[in-house]
């Protein structure tokens, strides 16, 4: 078997790696904001209680950066649920199958609806979310989705249950571009406290689902963490780690990071872990110092306030009126929801707050089919 | 005499092209390519919507201003020439920059599916402008399959790191029968007019314009420094001298 990242994820300890990120010194962190390339030892430095005071240091930096390399613009998507169907616990997720919730799954006609929703408001790159229910909403439902939807979107991501390598290819074929795969948490017995049933609760399968993609060269593949669920400096750590790994390995994909915080949701569970906004902010500003060319995302999660200050900061794409349920933008605007939205700002008014942050709001930035030619 | 470039059937009096890409709004990327004068204006077709009315394209509708559609996003040469392809249907213009970059990362170009790439669409009949490393031996194949021009990197694209590539940069230009087009890493007006000192036929700017304060003021800065680096060109360098000379010369005896 050819290597995957779990081969060296294995050789990491998590109490020591935090200990390690926690003893970092203000040397430590000067060493790395005067370094030209950063390396993860950086990483952890700059992600350390002891970066707080360099904060503003920091976002000067990873504004000027992001600027370089991506321009003075922000990609737009909007996600798309498919279904809420799901045979995972999660302790987490308003999905979560123990949750008494009518279960919803689109159909055609539903997702066509939904979608003419979407277009109208000048979406072009879309996100289609799903839980994890391999009889009803499996690949061959996936990719049908995908089929339906193709002539109308330059850029098709998913964030569904991980999926075989074939499986992959197959959906690649019918148009896809990026997977998102969040590990959660790298923390092997949090994870399993958080996942005790269902497909999910098998650590490593997650674990190893980019090496699956990359072997089949996607375009994109998404990391990220859940923030609450454990401490968000290892578990970023371990996502750097993650991230570089991959981009030696499958060096013709791109990647992206996103920083889900956990939200309010039917059956809730407090995060065990704070994140402050504070933190938040250290968090990106670090990432695009360890890295220039990586996509950093952040979703209608977030609040008013903080989106309109961090997309000057190092974000690159970012998401708007985003509704968390199966049919929530026509079909069925009530159904319950994964978790709740912060920012409710319809698209209009997003797209008037980058302009006015002197971002260019972009929508389109990929063909989807040149490849089937 | 006017200096005039002659790309295929094209006639330019400007030697800066740009692009169009990382302008914080559509009015201020307009405002920017008229400021520079540029003749020619590349623009990624991933990034405009051909269908539509397109907020970047209805932008570029001024005569001075070719459109070059760029090939940015494919990773091989099969995908290159359909992209090609359909940007001549959509756009109606059989001009082509030729950027295969399988690497996301730092966006450098593959020789191997370029040149495999050029070679078709130059029998499809495109005017085949391709992106590729400042390796002189890849420029004369290119020339050999019919490219109308090279465009060698100066650094990695968006670097702004200036001619890092200078050494090979000379030898293409000693050799070439098609213009030569510096086209990435260019960060400031100075790195524009050296490269025109060198003898590149043209430049081509889009991060250094666009990223800058005022991209106004610096597209028009690159304009003055292309025209200036160009008519130094033209009146021919004075020599560096490589050592002092001796104040009692050597050979002083023979006279």
């Amino acid at each position: 078997m050819r290597k995957t990242f779990q081969t060296i994820f294995d050789t990491y300890n998590w109490e020591d790696t935090l200990a390690n990120i926690n003893a970092k010194t203000t040397q430590d962190v000067e060493y790395a904001l005067n370094k030209d390339k950063k390396d993860l030892e950086d990483f952890k430095a700059l992600i350390s209680p002891a970066a707080k005071p360099y904060l503003e240091q920091m976002a000067q930096l990873s504004s000027s950066i992001t600027k370089k390399r991506f321009g003075n613009t922000i990609q737009m998507y909007s996600p798309m649920y498919l279904s809420n169907e799901c045979q995972n616990i999660c302790t987490y997720c308003g999905f979560s199958m123990t949750n008494k919730i009518p279960r919803r799954t689109l159909t055609d006609e539903e997702i066509l609806k939904e979608i003419k929703y979407i277009k109208s408001k000048g979406y072009d790159h879309i996100l289609l979310v799903t839980g994890e229910a391999n009889k009803t909403v499996g690949v061959d439902y996936i990719a049908n989705a995908i089929k339906l939807i193709r002539s109308q979107f330059a850029n098709i991501t998913i964030e569904v249950q991980p999926l075989e390598q074939e499986e992959y290819e197959l959906l690649i074929k019918n148009g896809l571009y990026a997977v998102l795969v969040y590990q959660e948490t790298y923390h092997r017995e949090e994870y399993k406290k958080h996942h005790p049933r269902g497909k999910k609760s098998n650590f490593n399968y997650r674990l190893n689902t980019p090496d699956r993609l990359g072997k089949v060269g996607i375009h994109k593949i998404g990391l990220g963490a859940l923030f609450g669920l454990e401490d968000w400096r290892a578990d970023s750590f371990f996502t750097a780690l993650h991230l570089k790994y991959l981009q030696k390995t499958y060096w013709k994909t791109k990647y992206s990071i996103s920083f889900p915080r956990l939200r309010p949701h039917s059956g809730g569970l407090e995060p065990k872990v704070e994140m402050t906004d504070a933190d938040l902010v250290q968090l990106i500003c670090a990432y695009r110092l360890l890295d220039e060319d990586v996509e950093l995302s952040i979703s209608t999660r977030e609040s008013q306030l903080f989106r309109n200050n961090i997309v000057n900061l190092g974000v690159t794409s970012i998401s708007a009126e985003s509704k968390t349920n199966p049919g929530g933008y026509v079909v069925e605007k009530q159904s319950l929801e994964q978790f709740e939205i912060s920012d409710e700002r319809p698209t209009e008014e997003i797209s008037q707050m980058l302009r006015s942050n002197g971002l260019e709001v972009v929508w389109k930035d990929w063909e989807n089919n040149w490849e089937s030619s | 005499m006017k200096d005039i470039l002659k790309i295929a059937d094209k006639e330019f009096t400007s030697r800066l092209f740009t692009g169009t890409g990382k302008f914080s709004s559509s009015q201020l990327m307009e405002e920017a390519l008229l400021a520079s004068e540029s003749e020619l204006v590349t623009v990624a077709l991933k990034r405009v919507e051909v269908t539509n009315d397109d907020d970047i394209l209805s932008k570029l509708n001024h005569s001075r201003i070719n459109l070059l559609p760029n090939t940015s996003g494919v990773r091989t040469a099969k995908e290159a020439v359909f992209a090609a392809q359909l940007s001549r249907e959509a756009l109606e213009t059989n001009w082509v920059k030729l950027e295969i970059h399988p690497d996301p990362k730092y966006l450098l170009p593959d020789p191997i599916e370029t040149l495999k790439a050029a070679e078709e669409l130059v029998k499809l009949g495109f005017v085949v402008m391709p992106y590729i490393h400042a390796d002189p031996v890849l420029c004369k194949r290119l020339e050999e399959v019919g490219v109308q021009c090279v465009m060698p990197l100066g650094a990695p694209i968006g670097s702004n790191k200036g001619l890092k590539t200078k050494e090979f940069l000379e030898i293409i230009i000693d050799q070439t029968n098609v213009p030569v087009i510096v086209d990435a890493g260019i960060g400031s007006p100075s790195h524009a007019a050296y490269a025109m000192e060198l003898g590149a036929d043209a430049v081509l700017v889009n991060t250094a314009i666009a990223v800058s304060q005022q991209p106004v003021q610096m597209a028009k800065a690159f304009k003055m420094a292309v025209e200036s680096g160009r008519m130094a060109f033209n009146a021919k360098l004075a020599p560096v001298k490589q050592h002092a000379e001796a104040s009692s010369p050597l050979t002083s005896f023979l006279n």
